[in-house]
Formats: C-alpha cells, structure tokens, sequence
C-alpha cells in the first residue's frame, strides 16, 4: 500500500516536474527598490500572456549586476547604474555588451520609528550624513532640533538601520550622501555595499524596513513604496535649493525634470537642482544583455520591454513610482532595437 | 567499535568460490562506488572552497583571519568580527544551554522512572527536529519582543554594570542569537548526555550509596565524572553545530559585522554573513573572500567536531556508546 | 553537617528537575505559539494560490509546497541510494582501511554546516549550468541526505544477527543473494524510519537554497528553473514588514512543523518497536 501510494506521489511530481507545453519561464534578479512594480508588471504581463511566467528575485542590486554577468539569470535589474570595470568584466565574460533600460523612477526616503514623534521630521543633508557617520547619536541633537522647531524629540540614542547586502538603495543613498559630504565621500564612498560606520543591518528593502518597525528610535532608508505600503512616517529632506521636500510622484518627477538623459541611460539624479525635486531620486534600471541567443526569450524581453514603456507604465503611480519621462521613453523605445539574437 | 567479521577472510574464500558468483562482484562494486562517492564528494567540496577561495587567500594571506574591515568599496576583507560573533554567540549558547542541559539529563537519567524518561525524553529530541528557519521566525516574533520588555531590563537592572550588558540593546542582538542557539542545541546536550549517564554501572551507584553518600552526591561526584568524556563530547558536538547554524542566527543576530564587548549589540557571523551576501557580491574578489569566509567555517566545525567524536570515541571504551 | 548535605541533595536534586521543567516548557510554548497563530492564518488560498504580486492581500503557496515536493524528491533520488548502497558497503563488504576512511569522511560531512554545502551546490551545480534551479537545490539537500542515510543504513544493516547470514549462506545463496533477500528485508523497517528522519530535517533546510533554487512567484515548470520552498518563503516573509506576509509565514511555518513532526513521531516510534524487538 505505501509503495503504491508513493508511486503515485512520485509520478505526481514527475508530472508537475514536466515544462509545460508552450510554456516561457524568464528568471530575473537584482534590485529590492522596484520589487513591488516589477512584480505587479510580471504579474499583469502574465494575465495578458498566459503562457509567459517571468520570475523576478528580489535579492539586491548588487545581486542583479553579479548574476547577469555570471549568466545564471536572463535579465539583472540595479538602481546604481554598472559602473565602466562591470561593464568591461561583462564583456569579457559574456563577449557582447549589456545595456541599461531605465523602468520607473524612485526615491529613497528616510524612514525612522520614534515613540512620539508623529509628524513628518525635516531632515537637512547635514544630519543625514552625521547619522550615517555616527557623529550624530541622539535624536535632540541641535542639528535635528533646528530643522524641527515644533517637534519635541526625545534624548534618545539613534539606531541606524542599513542593508546588509549590496543594494541599488544604498548607491542611491550613498551617492547623495557622498554628494553632500565630502567626509563621506572620502571616508565611506560610494557603491552599493560600503563600510558602514555605525548601524545594524537589514536584507532587503522589505529587512530594512521590518527592520524599523521592530525597533524604537531607529532611522533607515528605503523605497518610497515601502515606507508607504507599511505606513510609516518618512521625512522631508532639504534639496538643493533649500526647501524641505517629501518624497512624492511630484517631487520625484521634478528631480528627472532637467536631467539630460546619455545614450547608455546610466545617469545619477540625485541632488537635482530644482525648487521642488527630492534629491535622493533615482532611476532604476533593467540590465539585458546586447545579445540574446535564445529567439524566444528575445522575443518576450522585447516585447516586455515594449509594453512596459508603453501601457506598463499607467501601473506606476498607484505604487508610488514616478512614470518615465516623455523624452526617456522615445529613446528607450529606439534602444529596445539594439538588442538582438546571436 | 569491533565491527563483526562479515567478509570471510582470504584463506577461506577458495571453499566458497562456487558461491561468489557474478552477482557478488557486481554488488561489491557497486555499493563500493557509492561508498566512494562520500569520499569524493567531500574533496570536490574541499576543492572547490579551496580554489574558490584563490583570489582572497592570495591577497590577504593570513591576515584575511586577523583583520576586521569588511570593505566591500576598497574590497579589504577580513574575518574577524564574523568569527568574533560565531565564536562568541556560540559560547555564550553554551553558558546558557549546558547548565541546563546537564541538569535535565541528570534528572532524567538518575531521578526519573524510565518509562517517564523515555517519554520527555523523546519530546525533547523532537526540539532538535524543528527547523532553523521557524527557531527564526519564532525568534523575530517571540523571543525578541519578551527579551526587549522582560528579560533585558532585568538584565541590565542587576548586572547592568557588566560590560557585557552595557550599551542599548535594539532586539536584534549577538545575545538573542545566542538564546535562540541554545535552544536548538540543548537536545542535543541532553540525549547524548544522557545516553551515557544511562550506561554509568549500576554498582558505581550503588558503592557510593552504601557508603552513606546521598543521591546528589553519588551523580555529582561518581556517576557524572564516570561520564566526564561523553558529556564533554556532547558539549562539543552542540557546539558544532551552533558554530554552523545559519537561519536562525541571520534572523536575529542584526548583520553588523564588529568587534564589541556588548552582547546586547547587534553583531554578525560567519554563516549568516555568507547567507546574506553570498548572491549579491559583486567583484570577484568579493565572492572570493566570502568563499574564504566559508572555507573557515568548514576548518572550524571539523575541528570541533573531530574533537568531540575522540571525546565520545575514547569514552566508548568504558560506557557504551 | 548531615543537615547542610540533605539540604544540598534535595536543592540539587529539585534544580535538576527544574531544568527539565524549563526545557518541557520551552518546548510546549513553541509548539503553542506556532501552532496557535499558524492554524489563525491558515487559509484554503494558502494551498491552492501563487503568491500575489508585492504588497497586495490574499495568494498563498501553492508554488512553494510543489517546489518543496520536488526538492525532497530529487534529494531523494540522490540522496537515498548513494547513502543506502554506501551503508550496504560499510556493513556487509567493509573491511580494511578504505572502509573506516568512508566512515571518517561520512562524519565529517555530515558535520559540514548546511551554508557551506550551499556554496559547494553553488559552485558546482549553479556555477556550471548557468542557471538557478531545482536541480541545484535538489542536489545540494541530496548531498545533505548521504550521511546520515549511509549511517542509518549501515547500523541497522549491522543489527542483522549473523547467524540469519550464515543460514541462507549455508543454504547455497550467494553474497549477494543473502543482503538482497535476507539482511536487507530484515533491517528494512529501520533503515525506511532513518531515511524519513533523514528527509525531514533537510525538508526544514533554508541556509543551501538561497543560491541554489532561489525563489520563485510563480510556478517552476521542468527542473531547471528556479523554484521556491516552504522554509526559503518563510525567511523571505517573516524578515518582510508586510503584515499579510508575516501571517503567510506563520501559516507556512505551520504546514512544515506539523509534517516535520508528524515524520518524526511516526519514524521514531517504528524506530523504538524495532529495536525493542531487535
């Protein structure tokens, strides 16, 4: 009896085991930033085309870079762009060129959990880079007090929470900090794993803000979405113009305003100028490399890539991302052509 | 140990030749290359942490285990605060489980009824059958919260003036990690423990106890040092595999990767660093020296365990396994 | 003096059934605890759905509890005839020094922390083929498995009496004839028990998965793809802030304690007959 059950059990499996007929798997990773756009895109793109199932793993920027070089995943996604040494180790290891296809725009905002603060803290580039430096301990700090007339903050030490793996939301973050503070940028730098000088760490967009919520007075950074979907307070940051200025569909869009987009689509916004942009917005980005051999997997990236620009986009807002600017998108839609099979 | 004779030795195999037909080759052979499959297995993944490993051993050399910067934008790698946190979480679980653990096994083998024994006994190793990654989600969920409004208040109210219970504690911390391994390894502490308490002579008692000595002292002073060799080696074998545990510690051990005196302050291990960074590591050199990292892991783990097998080992002579 | 020794004996004796307390009642308030939220949030979508897209309410893990199925049984696969003919080997040819070099390196991997052999299936699986899969994953909790299985294998194997040996040999059967027929089927009960204890604690693994199978929202046709697993959604969600997700994750944690501790019951009380009856 349990040899014949175990039998069934096993063919069972073996069926389940057996591709699909007609079925197209993509595997895709990198990226925590965009995790909820994209897979609310692969999601609908699946309604609309049963038989394509598109698998995006969340498991950090670094983590897309690293495995679209190594071959082990069809497309990587980052919020850093490749810097030019990833993209000649590319080269040399894929023998053909990957290309950066900008999908929506994000903000990282800092996110912080202090029992009775409720409303939203202004946050100068100062303090966030002395919080991240650790020269910055204790939320009454004269720094944080002056930006926060009205607020009552309470004596106690700041636990600063930051990804524990290379993240697309730690180059964004880092770059502005290395923006805005040269002790950061030659103490620290910027990349998307770096040597943090104080805090715990966090995986994942989703770790860090879990991370947060768990602890009182800590402060981290996440995606917009993030803070949103879980409702927590995030703060206003003082742009370049000197205005406090929260992370919205409005102010983000307002950072990719004046930005004067290059042919391989790796540019950094943050710290825009302009009197309503966020300055720690970024693009995000899908890594696909120049040549596909497979024809039919060249042809859904395509076509994915051709609907996401296009109808993809009107998803966008609802999960706070800001869409893609008009001129981006046409030269996007030009680019899509360059990728190509053997 | 002595393994009964099953193949029957050479001088006699001539008188038994007609019966070693075909079929006995064939099995010999076969079950002798799955056999030697442990054998290469366990070199491939020697090899392969070895020559994995390559960038970082030629770059750091030794100083990759004496140094303690994790810099993934300079790629300066070192191992120290991961070992400092697997070693000190470790030892730490140890304080907390053995105590307990050596108590229980005493209980259970000296005081108990054996059918009661045998009952709690087979609950308890059901503990050791519980997942790592629920001993995580129990510890976000339930441990930690009760260590943040109990335990570490009261910790810090009565030795509050220890260094080691200094500083603010965030939840996630090298001290919950620890509490989390001990319960996964206290099973382990108390069946192998009492397994051997349990193959303690009965005269050895029963001398003690005729010369007027009470129940407390007999276990402690006779029956216990008996079983010295077979505690300590269950000791070492839950120290294994706490050095090794990797879920339940990366969900509660807060990923820092330093060197502090606190316990009450987040830290990183080994194990849960490589499970973190493992996919995401960008440059070569970056994966190299988390491979590094493992290849430590695997050198120290055998250690131990090699330890804690002569332990019971040498032990076996005098109380059966 | 006699006092102070009675007071001790009793103090020491009660602290050592104290300790037992305490661990019983550990072991009753996870048991509670898990149980007693899981069952809460235990859904019929959780069996039947995908996961749904970030964010959103309802889905469950329909993907996972098939992606686990598969693992175990391509750890199966790999895992239980290595680690069977290897303990036939042991037990019934073993003899001279490769045998103990066996044993030897058989410990030492079992010793191997479950991380490392992620790396090594990384290494060699991952790495070579190009692609995360269920393969990887499978191959990595099969390697787990071989210890232990060869073990088991060779330890009930050698419980045989030698005298039922000896009678079928004497009554003309090969060697090999004699382990298939007679050592074999009369160690079998053991050995199935030691393979189940030995499938269930790598069904609970999550440390080798994270490089090998990766995870997957969907479902993971063929065996080539990545795939997602019960205790890998569970680390995903219970690390999330999503609330939905951390419910998912009690519910998922559920599913695998019970069958986990349902294998083990059975398992060891099969195991406990036999040896009484050995």
């Amino acid at each position: 009896m349990t040899r014949r059950s175990s039998l069934t059990v096993f063919a069972a499996l073996c069926c389940l085991g057996l591709p699909a007929f007609g079925q197209i798997s993509l595997t895709g990773a990198g990226a925590t930033f965009p995790y909820p756009m994209y897979s609310k895109w692969f999601d609908e793109y699946r309604k609309l085309h049963p038989n394509l199932e598109i698998n995006y793993q969340s498991i950090g920027s670094g983590g897309g870079i690293r495995q679209v070089t190594e071959g082990t995943v069809d497309f990587g996604a980052t919020d850093g762009p490749m810097t030019d040494e990833q993209m000649k180790a590319f080269r040399e290891k894929r023998g053909c060129d990957v290309l950066h296809f900008p999908t929506v725009l994000g903000a990282d905002v800092p996110v912080y959990n202090v029992p009775g603060v409720a409303t939203d803290l202004n946050f100068t580039p100062e303090a966030l880079a002395g919080i991240f430096l650790g020269k910055i301990t204790k939320w009454n700090d004269p720094e944080l007090a002056k930006a926060n007339p009205k607020v009552k903050l309470p004596n106690t030490d700041i636990l600063v929470i930051h990804r524990s793996e290379a993240s697309g939301t730690t180059y964004v973050w880092v770059d502005y900090l290395s923006k805005i503070s040269s002790e950061w940028q030659t103490k620290v730098g910027k990349g998307v794993a770096v040597n943090w000088p104080v805090g715990l760490g966090g995986k994942g967009n989703e770790g860090v803000a879990g991370q947060v919520k768990e602890s009182a007075n800590s402060i981290g950074y996440v995606e917009l979405i993030y803070a949103a979907q879980n409702k927590m307070s995030y703060g206003r940051v003082r742009n370049s113009a000197g205005n406090f200025v929260k992370a919205d569909l409005a102010s983000v869009t307002a950072a990719a305003a004046g930005v004067e987009m290059p042919d391989d689509f790796r540019v950094s916004i943050t710290n825009a100028s302009g009197k309503t942009a966020y300055p720690i917005a970024s693009f995000t980005w899908l890594l696909i490399p120049e040549v596909i051999k497979d024809k039919q997997k060249l042809d859904v990236i395509t076509g994915f890539l051709h609907w996401m620009l296009g109808p993809g986009q009107k998803f966008t807002e609802a999960l706070e991302y800001a869409p893609l600017p008009k001129p981006v998108v046409t030269k996007e839609e030009k680019a899509i052509s360059k990728l190509h099979g053997s | 140990m002595s393994a009964a004779p099953t193949i029957l030795p050479r001088s006699r195999v001539g008188t038994f030749a007609d019966r070693l037909r075909a079929g006995d080759q064939f099995a010999y052979t076969l079950t002798l290359v799955c056999a030697a499959s442990i054998f290469l297995v366990t070199c491939l993944l020697v090899y392969e942490l070895w020559i994995g490993s390559a960038l970082s051993r030629e770059k750091f050399g030794w100083n990759f285990i004496f140094t303690s910067t994790w810099d993934p934008v300079r790629e300066d790698f070192g191992a120290v605060p991961f070992m400092f946190g697997t070693v000190v979480t470790s030892l730490v679980s140890l304080l907390i489980s053995v105590p307990i653990g050596l108590g229980a096994a005493i209980f259970l083998s000296e005081m108990a009824l054996p059918s009661i024994s045998d009952t709690l006994t087979f609950l308890i190793e059901l503990l050791a059958a519980v997942p790592s990654v629920i001993y995580g989600l129990l510890g976000i969920f339930l441990l930690v919260p009760v260590l943040e409004s109990v335990v570490v208040p009261v910790l810090k109210g009565t030795l509050g003036f220890l260094p080691i219970f200094s500083g603010p504690f965030y939840g996630v911390s090298l001290f919950s990690a620890s509490v989390v391994l001990s319960v996964m390894i206290v099973p382990f502490i108390i069946s192998v423990s009492r397994e051997v308490l349990l193959a303690v002579p009965v005269d050895q008692r029963e001398a003690a106890l005729s010369v007027g000595a009470t129940k407390w002292e007999t276990t402690w002073q006779v029956v216990v040092p008996y079983a010295k060799r077979g505690i300590y080696g269950s000791i070492f074998l839950a120290l294994a595999r706490a050095l090794g545990e990797t879920m339940a510690v990366t969900m509660v051990i807060g990923n820092t990767p330093k060197v502090q005196t606190s316990l009450l302050g987040p830290g990183d291990s080994i194990a849960s660093v490589i499970a973190n960074q493992f996919t995401e590591a960008t440059s070569d050199m970056y994966i190299s020296a988390l491979i590094e990292l493992g290849l430590v892991l695997f050198a120290i783990t055998i250690i131990i365990n090699g330890l804690a097998r002569l332990l019971i080992l040498t032990t076996g002579g005098r109380v059966a396994k | 003096m006699r006092n102070r020794r009675k007071i001790v004996n009793i103090v020491m004796l009660s602290l050592t059934g104290a300790c037992t307390v305490v661990i019983i009642g550990i072991l009753l308030v996870i048991l509670g605890y898990l149980f007693w939220n899981g069952a809460r949030y235990l859904t019929v979508d959780f069996f039947t759905k995908l996961p749904a897209p970030v964010g959103e309410s309802g889905g469950g893990m329909a993907n996972a509890i098939v992606g686990s199925g598969k693992l175990l049984l391509l750890a199966v696969l790999i895992g239980v005839p290595f680690g069977f003919l290897g303990g036939v080997y042991l037990a019934e040819f073993g003899t001279g020094i490769f045998p103990s070099v066996v044993r030897y390196m058989t410990d030492l991997l079992n010793g191997v922390p479950s991380i490392v052999i992620g790396i090594f299936a990384y290494g060699v699986v991952v790495a070579r083929m190009h692609h995360f899969s269920t393969l990887a994953g499978g191959v990595a909790l099969g390697v787990m498995m071989v210890p232990i299985a060869l073990r088991t294998t060779e330890e009930f194997l050698r419980g045989v009496p030698q005298s039922l040996r000896e009678g079928a040999m004497a009554l003309g059967a090969s060697k090999a004839r004699t382990i298939a027929t007679v050592v074999i089927p009369a160690a079998i009960k053991g050995i199935f028990s030691g393979m189940m204890l030995d499938l269930a604690r790598v069904a609970g693994e999550t440390a080798p998965l994270l490089f090998t199978s990766l995870g997957n929202r969907f479902w993971s046709p063929g065996w080539d793809k990545p795939t997602s697993a019960l205790p890998e959604m569970i680390y995903h969600y219970a690390i999330s802030p999503y609330d939905e997700w951390h419910r998912q994750a009690w519910a998922a944690g559920f599913v695998l304690l019970t069958l986990v501790l349902l294998v083990n019951i059975i398992a060891r009380q099969v195991l406990a007959r036999t040896s009484h009856a050995g």
